[in-house]
C-alpha cells in the first residue's frame, strides 16, 4: 500500500465529504419543512388538497432518486420557457439541482412519516385540548407536534442515514462529493479499491453520527 | 415528439424496451442474491459461531451504511483483481473480467442483502419457540421443521418487509447505469444524447419504474394475502 498516495488524496476526500454533509444537511432542513407541509396536505380534509399531496407522495416515492434527478438536472433545461425564466441561473447548477431533487424526494418519505405520527395521537387527547380552550395553533404546537415528533425519531433517524446514501447519486450529474471524489482519484491512481474503502469509512462516520443522535434524542425525550 | 418512442430503427421504443427488461432482469438477479446473502446472514446472526455472527454484523452495518453507488464503484474497480486473485488460488493463470452485469448483480444483491438480513432474522425470531420445541418433541429433523414449521410462517411474517427490499433493490437498478450497463436510464440516457430530448426519455422512465413498483406492490400485497390465509383476525379487512 502506497500511504504517501493515500495521504495525498486524504484533502480531495475531505473537501467532497464537505460537499456531502452540505447537500444532507441542505436537504434535510428543507426537505422537512416540506414534508409538514405534506403531512398536513394528506391529513387535510379538503379533497384537492389531500389529493394533489397524495398523488406527490406517490410520484416521489414511486420512482427512482435517480430519475428524479436527471429529470430536474437535464429534463427541465429543455423548454425554452424555463432557460429564459429568473429561475435558470439556480436550475443550471448541479449543486441547486441536487439540493432540488433530494428535497422534494425526502418531503415525501418524511410526509408520510410524520402522517404517521400525527395519527398515531389518542383523539382524547385533542378532545381534551379543545375543551381547555386551545386554539389549533397551540394545539398543534404543545399537543400534537411534540409527541408526533418523538413517535416518528426511530424512522426519521433511518430516512436521514438514507439521506447521506441518496447524496451519492449527485456524483451522477458532474457535483464533486465524496463518492465522485472518491472515484475520481480512483480512476486516476492505482489504488482505487483503498479510495473506496476510506469514503466508505467517512460514510459510516456520519451514520454513526446520526444513530448516536437520534438515540441520544429518543433518550431525552422518553416518558416515564 | 413521441414518434421518438416509436419501435423499429427510427424510434427509440425497443432500445426503451430492452433497457426495462435488462432492469427487470439485474432487479430479479439482485434479488435472489440478496435473498441467498440475507438467508445466510440472518442464520448466522441467529444461531451460528461466534466468528460467523461477527461477520454477518460487520456485513449489514458496513453494507448498510454507505451508498450503494459506493459498492457498485468498489466491485468495478476492485472487483476483476478479487476474482482474479481467487481464480489463482485455484491455479488459474489468466485475469479474469467481470462483466458490466456481474458487476451490477452482485453489487446490487450485496446491499439488498444486508437489508434482507434484518427482515428474515425479525420474521424468524417472530416464530413462537414453542412452536420449534413441540417439533422437536415430535422427532421432526431440522430440515423438516425447516420446510415444515419455520420457513411457511417466517415468510408470512418477512412478507412485508422483503416487499419493501424488493421495492429498493429495483431503484437500485438505476445505479449500475454508471457502468454503462444497457438498462432503462442508460437507455434513456442514449436516447436523451442523440435527440437532445432530456425530459420526454426521462418522464417516460420514470413512467416505466412506476409501473413496475406499482405492479410489484400489488403482487406482493396478494403474496401476502395468500401466506395469510387461514390467519383468523379480530378485526377483519
Amino acid at each position: 500500500m502506497n500511504v504517501e498516495m493515500i495521504l495525498s488524496a486524504l484533502p480531495t476526500l475531505f473537501a467532497g465529504a464537505f460537499v456531502t454533509v452540505q447537500l444532507v444537511v441542505l436537504s434535510l432542513l428543507l426537505g422537512f419543512a416540506l414534508a409538514l407541509a405534506v403531512a398536513f396536505g394528506r391529513l387535510s380534509s379538503n379533497r384537492v388538497i389531500s389529493g394533489i399531496t397524495g398523488a406527490y407522495v406517490f410520484l416521489f416515492r414511486s420512482t427512482p432518486l435517480l430519475v428524479q434527478i436527471f429529470l430536474i438536472y437535464y429534463g427541465l433545461g429543455q423548454f425554452e420557457s424555463i432557460r429564459e425564466s429568473f429561475l435558470w441561473p439556480v436550475l443550471r447548477e448541479a449543486y441547486w439541482c441536487a439540493i432540488i431533487a433530494l428535497t422534494l424526494n425526502t418531503a415525501a418519505y418524511t410526509g408520510e412519516i410524520l402522517r404517521g405520527g400525527i395519527q398515531a395521537i389518542p383523539f382524547g387527547q385533542i378532545e381534551a385540548a379543545r375543551a381547555l380552550g386551545m386554539s389549533r395553533p397551540l394545539l398543534y404546537r404543545r399537543i400534537v407536534l411534540p409527541q408526533a415528533l418523538r413517535t416518528i425519531l426511530p424512522a426519521y433517524g433511518n430516512e436521514m442515514i438514507q439521506m447521506v446514501q441518496a447524496t451519492s447519486l449527485a456524483s451522477a450529474i458532474t457535483l464533486v462529493e465524496l463518492t465522485g471524489a472518491a472515484r475520481t482519484i480512483a480512476s486516476r491512481s492505482f489504488q482505487p479499491v483503498e479510495m473506496f474503502v476510506i469514503a466508505g469509512a467517512l460514510y459510516l462516520a456520519m451514520t454513526f453520527v446520526i444513530t448516536q443522535g437520534v438515540r441520544w434524542a429518543e433518550k431525552k425525550t422518553a416518558t416515564g | 415528439m413521441l414518434d421518438l418512442l416509436r419501435f423499429g430503427s427510427e424510434g427509440w421504443g425497443d432500445e426503451i424496451a430492452s433497457g426495462a427488461v435488462m432492469t427487470l432482469l439485474v432487479a430479479v438477479s439482485a434479488y435472489l442474491v440478496g435473498l441467498f446473502l440475507g438467508s445466510g446472514a440472518a442464520a448466522a446472526k441467529l444461531s451460528g459461531p461466534a466468528p460467523l455472527r461477527w461477520l454477518a454484523a460487520l456485513y449489514t452495518t458496513v453494507v448498510r451504511g454507505v451508498p450503494a453507488l459506493l459498492v457498485i464503484w468498489l466491485l468495478f474497480f476492485g472487483g476483476s483483481g478479487l476474482v482474479t486473485w481467487v481464480a489463482t488460488l485455484f491455479g488459474y493463470g489468466g485475469r479474469v473480467e467481470l462483466s458490466a452485469f456481474a458487476v451490477g448483480v452482485a453489487a446490487v444483491g450485496i446491499v439488498s442483502g444486508a437489508y434482507a438480513t434484518e427482515v428474515i432474522r425479525g420474521a424468524v425470531r417472530a416464530v413462537p419457540k414453542g412452536q420449534l420445541e413441540a417439533a422437536r418433541a415430535l422427532g421432526m429433523g431440522r430440515l423438516l421443521i425447516l420446510r415444515r414449521i419455520l420457513v411457511p410462517q417466517a415468510l408470512r411474517y418477512a412478507l412485508p418487509g422483503l416487499g419493501n427490499v424488493w421495492q429498493m433493490t429495483l431503484k437500485d437498478t438505476t445505479l449500475v447505469s454508471v457502468v454503462s450497463l444497457a438498462e432503462l436510464m442508460r437507455q434513456a440516457y442514449l436516447g436523451m444524447q442523440s435527440t437532445r430530448q432530456p425530459f420526454l426519455f426521462y418522464v417516460t422512465a420514470a413512467i416505466l419504474y412506476m409501473v413496475m413498483t406499482t405492479c410489484s406492490e400489488a403482487l406482493f400485497r396478494a403474496l401476502s394475502r395468500r401466506a395469510d390465509r387461514g390467519v383468523r383476525r379480530a378485526v377483519s379487512n
